[in-house]
């Protein structure tokens, strides 16, 4: 073994190579540690925040005074940093390797958006202080909604919705509210495709329609006969989402929009798949009436582990008196806003949250806008679309695009026919993937295609990121073909933990930490 | 274009692979009408440092709360966030990560949400909690749409003395399902026009405490009222610091009880994104709206943590969803949890008498120079301008150019309730005694004192 002068080791015992069957004396993985719950760390009588001693009591508010431990463990801030990071290394993220969600456009999160969205000029401000006193606010909100409008071809835009379920249940209270303003209060029936997203068919049973599924042709497009069949004069809308959720372009769509229009209804377009058009079409030219826009995927806000996101609706000339408050108006001091639709003999149906909105979601994503330009947004949408193209290429060789006829757009559709007789399920294939550092690709999603595996790689990923993922599911495709099931069947065996019992978690739900018999919190 | 990877290179190479003669080709499927040849008029692309330009100037034309006294409440607060927050927030592996639908490289995620429901149960004094929803308003909406599904009644009644976005919301998104939402006029003290109320088709009243004026309502008898008629009681807050001084909705009888979350670990952001904290009793917990986050084992009988009880929600049940909802506020949540944990009970104890001391001391300054409305508070208080000052919108404007932002008119939440003259004052641990000085000598001089 070589040495250095004090006797230390420079270079690795040759022993020291296989780690097979290796286990720590701890549980510890390396860098990796286990982590008790924030509950478990006994800080019942700790705090990571020197506050000054208050100069009044509460004694004026008597019985009202909480008595009782609130049951709430304290960390000194060394020990909160260790905690959270190292819960944070279990995660998969997108500055770690791509993140193939179809439908959910996992690009990356630029940081400039960040440190924009702290400026205390729009961190610090209360969303109800003097007007007079945000006018860049305003301002931000109106030139985001200047350029949402002039991408999608649309007059109007709804800002506050804080998500895109969010902005759906806004564009079909729009539509509601213009059907009863029209006498029209008997349609209530709603169309949407069997490939839509679960929001669609939950929101409007929300508002009180019922759904009607509308049959999908062999090459993955809305059945124009089957909607002609099913528009009648009690049709509200239809909710179709275009590029649709197999990852094509509705080539009828114009058609589409002209019969909906025939029969008195409207076109609710769901905005999920934007990034693929975004630069290049304008909804508003392809007669949609309503569309959400997810800030959080076609314009970069992160997605966080789960929100927040923000989904602005755009709305037809038709549809945009009754969209609700507040919005911003150009006024003789200034901009303003309209809070109280009552006061504008305004249509508006309502109001969809407290405030004005997602305030840090709209700068990021103008911070996003101005960045690409209108140029740069157009190479959004062909990078992206590009990607996918390339991706589905890559893998035909081994697997089975659900449509392989003609180009896809910003996601590749594959089912589960080559999987047939490998004893490898769509769900273990994409357990394996964890493997080899992946995150899955959206499964069993649409429900149209057998097994689907829906993969969008975004215009983010670079040709390299690209082909080390398609390299690694071609390998992952041969060994399942080749009989290596194990490899699939017990995935992932090198993720923090291996599959969890999904049905144990919904059978006996345990929500909240408890603490054991001996050990209250409160008694200490 | 500093964020797209790809060069012209590789582009002509992967066309070669798919086959296609150029980009053109792959768009071949959007109607030639509909395809745009030339850029949109917009603005082309700008380097960081011109978007830090330009953002910045619009940015310096808002006034930040912390640059002067400042005194605005009503549903949004101006707490102190430790700067561990903010940094462990922004780490890759949480601000870059998706819903944890892959618990097994989501455990981060994952485990911080259920030590999110358990803080939230604890601080709301209920039994379960899910994993956030959008806002407190939005929570609010979402609890009333519940109790119809858990009692089959379709009767709301909104108390007067719920922040006025809130009804407005719930009004907006529960009378769409259906719903049948009285709201009372604004009141102070709404209890006995409440309990009036209740009735056999009532399926629940939403009081909130500390309620829009600042008032503190002890519930418990309007939660007897409401479980004697079978219907259920919702509790608002939206100042969640509150529950470190106060007792929880939960001991004065809540079946439900939601928040805004905004106050702990989240800035004001002109309004968004917040956090809403959404509590019930457990046996209400099959109807609830939202994520949940349950522990589990994995195939080594490991302790993990997985989303659960997803048969209520949109993608599996989709018409028969339980909700719509979609998203939750993630990263507004682990920053609550982040902030929380900071303080532990020890520190949101301190933190909570030191707001209601703040407001104790802005109280008996400006005792003599405006009427105080708000008998018993935590960190907010009504007040009543003299006529001779106009309304609280005027005086606010006024004292404006004395650099105080001297609260909220409560004209602004609610037009209509020609309330006019009330005024809305919050304090908090940011708030000084020099701060409190400056406002009340102002006033004096514009009221002419």
């Amino acid at each position: 073994m070589t040495m250095n002068s004090v006797g230390r080791p420079t270079a690795p015992n040759a022993a020291a190579n296989g780690a097979e069957g290796f286990a720590s004396l701890t549980g510890a993985r390396g860098l990796l540690q286990d982590e008790p719950l924030l509950f478990e760390l006994g800080g019942w009588d700790k705090t990571g925040v020197d506050f000054d001693a208050p100069d009044h009591d509460a004694s004026d508010l008597g019985d009202l005074v909480r008595a009782a431990p609130i049951g709430l463990a304290g960390l000194s801030e060394p020990e909160t940093m260790r905690h959270y990071v190292r819960l944070s290394q279990k995660n998969h993220a997108i500055d770690l390797a791509l993140y193939p969600l179809g439908s959910c456009t996992m690009k990356h999160n630029p940081r400039l958006n960040e440190k924009m969205a702290r400026l205390a000029g729009f961190a610090d401000l209360h969303p109800l202080q003097p007007v007079s006193t945000t006018q860049g606010a305003l301002e931000l909100i109106d030139r985001l909604a200047h350029w949402l409008k002039t991408l999608t071809g649309m007059p109007a835009v709804a800002m506050t919705p804080k998500a895109g379920a969010h902005g759906e249940l806004c564009g079909l209270l729009c539509i509601r509210a213009a059907h009863e303003a029209a006498g029209h209060g008997h349609r209530r029936r709603v169309l949407v495709p069997t490939s839509a997203h679960g929001t669609n068919p939950a929101t409007a049973a929300f508002v009180g329609y019922s759904v009607e599924e509308i049959a999908q042709t062999a090459d993955g497009r809305v059945d124009l006969a089957d909607l002609e069949a099913k528009l009648g004069p009690d049709v509200a809308a239809i909710m179709v989402t275009n590029p649709n959720t197999c990852g094509l372009f509705e080539r009828d769509v114009i058609e589409i929009a002209r019969i909906t229009h025939a029969h008195g209804a409207y076109f609710y377009c769901d905005g999920a798949n934007f990034n693929a058009i975004v630069g290049k079409v304008r909804p508003g030219d392809l007669g949609v009436d309503a569309m959400h826009i997810n800030l959080h995927k076609t314009f970069s806000t992160p997605h966080g582990g789960g929100g927040p996101g923000a989904g602005p609706v755009v709305l037809s000339a038709a549809l945009a008196p009754f969209a609700p408050a507040p919005w911003v108006v150009h006024g003789p001091d200034g901009l303003t806003l309209v809070e109280e639709a009552k006061d504008q003999a305004a249509q508006a149906f309502g109001r969809m949250c407290a405030f004005q909105g997602q305030m840090g979601m709209f700068v990021r994503a103008y911070a996003y806008m101005r960045s690409h330009g209108s140029d740069g947004l157009r190479q959004v949408a062909e990078d992206a679309v590009l990607n996918a193209n390339y991706i589905k290429a890559m893998l035909s060789a081994e697997m089975t695009p659900a449509f392989p006829d003609g180009p896809c757009m910003h996601e590749a559709l594959f089912d589960d026919r080559w999987l047939d007789g490998t004893g490898v399920s769509t769900l273990d294939f994409a357990k394996a993937m964890i493997d080899e550092g992946f995150h899955p690709m959206t499964m069993y999603f649409p429900l149209v295609v057998h097994g689907a595996m829906l993969i969008e790689p975004t215009e983010t990923e670079s040709k390299r990121e690209l082909d080390r993922f398609c390299e690694a599911l071609l390998a992952l495709a041969r060994a399942a073909k080749a009989g290596d099931a194990q490899r699939f069947t017990g995935a992932p065996y090198l993720a923090p933990l291996s599959r969890l019992d999904e049905t144990l978690a919904a059978r006996k739900p345990k929500l909240t930490w408890r603490p054991e018999h001996d050990a209250t919190p409160a008694a200490e | 274009m500093r964020y797209l990877p790809l060069t012209p290179d590789d582009r002509a190479q992967m066309l070669g692979v798919i086959g296609a003669p150029d980009i053109d080709a792959l768009f071949a499927d959007v109607p030639a009408a509909a395809r745009k040849r030339e850029l949109f008029d917009l603005p082309r692309r700008a380097g960081e440092l011109e978007v830090e330009r330009e953002l910045g100037l619009l940015a310096a034309r808002n006034r930040p709360a912390g640059s002067g006294p400042f005194f605005c409440g009503a549903g949004a607060y101006r707490h102190h966030v430790p700067a561990t927050v903010d940094h462990i927030i922004q780490r890759s592996e949480f601000l870059t990560s998706y819903t944890p639908y892959q618990p097994e490289i989501a455990q981060g995620t994952l485990q911080v949400l259920f030590e999110f429901q358990t803080q939230v149960a604890a601080l709301t004094g209920m039994d379960v909690a899910n994993a956030s929803m959008y806002d407190g308003s939005t929570a609010c909406a979402e609890a009333v749409m519940m109790s119809q599904r858990v009692t089959r009644r379709e009767k709301a009644i909104l108390s007067g003395g719920l922040h006025p976005h809130y009804a407005a919301v719930t009004q907006t998104i529960a009378h769409a399902e259906g719903m049948h939402i009285v709201r009372q006029a604004a009141a102070l003290d709404a209890e006995a026009a409440v309990i009036a109320a209740i009735d056999a088709e009532t399926a629940c009243v939403v009081v909130q405490t500390p309620n829009v004026f600042g008032v503190v309502t002890d519930v418990t008898r309007i939660a007897e009222a409401a479980h004697a008629a079978g219907a259920l009681l919702i509790v608002v807050t939206t100042e969640a610091v509150s529950f470190g001084l106060l007792k929880s909705p939960g001991e004065m009888g809540a079946d439900i009880a939601v928040a805004e979350g905004q106050s702990i670990g989240n800035a004001l952001n002109y309004g968004g994104p917040y956090i809403g904290l959404f509590a019930c009793r457990e046996k209400l917990v099959r109807q609830m709206p939202g994520r949940l986050c349950g522990e589990t084992i994995d195939a080594q009988g490991r302790r993990g943590y997985v989303l659960t009880l997803s048969t209520r929600e949109q993608h599996i049940r989709r018409e028969k969803a339980t909700s719509n909802i979609c998203t939750n506020s993630g990263l507004c949540a682990l920053a609550f949890t982040i902030h929380l944990s900071l303080l532990g009970e020890v520190g949101l104890r301190q933190m909570a008498a030191l707001n209601h001391s703040r407001a104790r001391e802005l109280a008996a300054a400006l005792g003599g120079v405006v009427e105080v409305l708000t008998p018993r508070f935590f960190n907010e208080i009504a007040v009543r301008v003299p006529k001779r000052a106009g309304d609280a919108s005027s005086v606010v404007e006024a004292l404006l150019t004395d650099g105080i932002v001297a609260g909220v008119p409560y004209s602004r939440l609610d037009p209509h309730a020609g309330l006019d003259d009330i005024l809305l004052l919050a304090c908090t641990e940011t708030t000084t005694s020099e701060d409190i000085a400056a406002l009340s000598a102002a006033l004096k001089r514009r009221l002419g004192q």
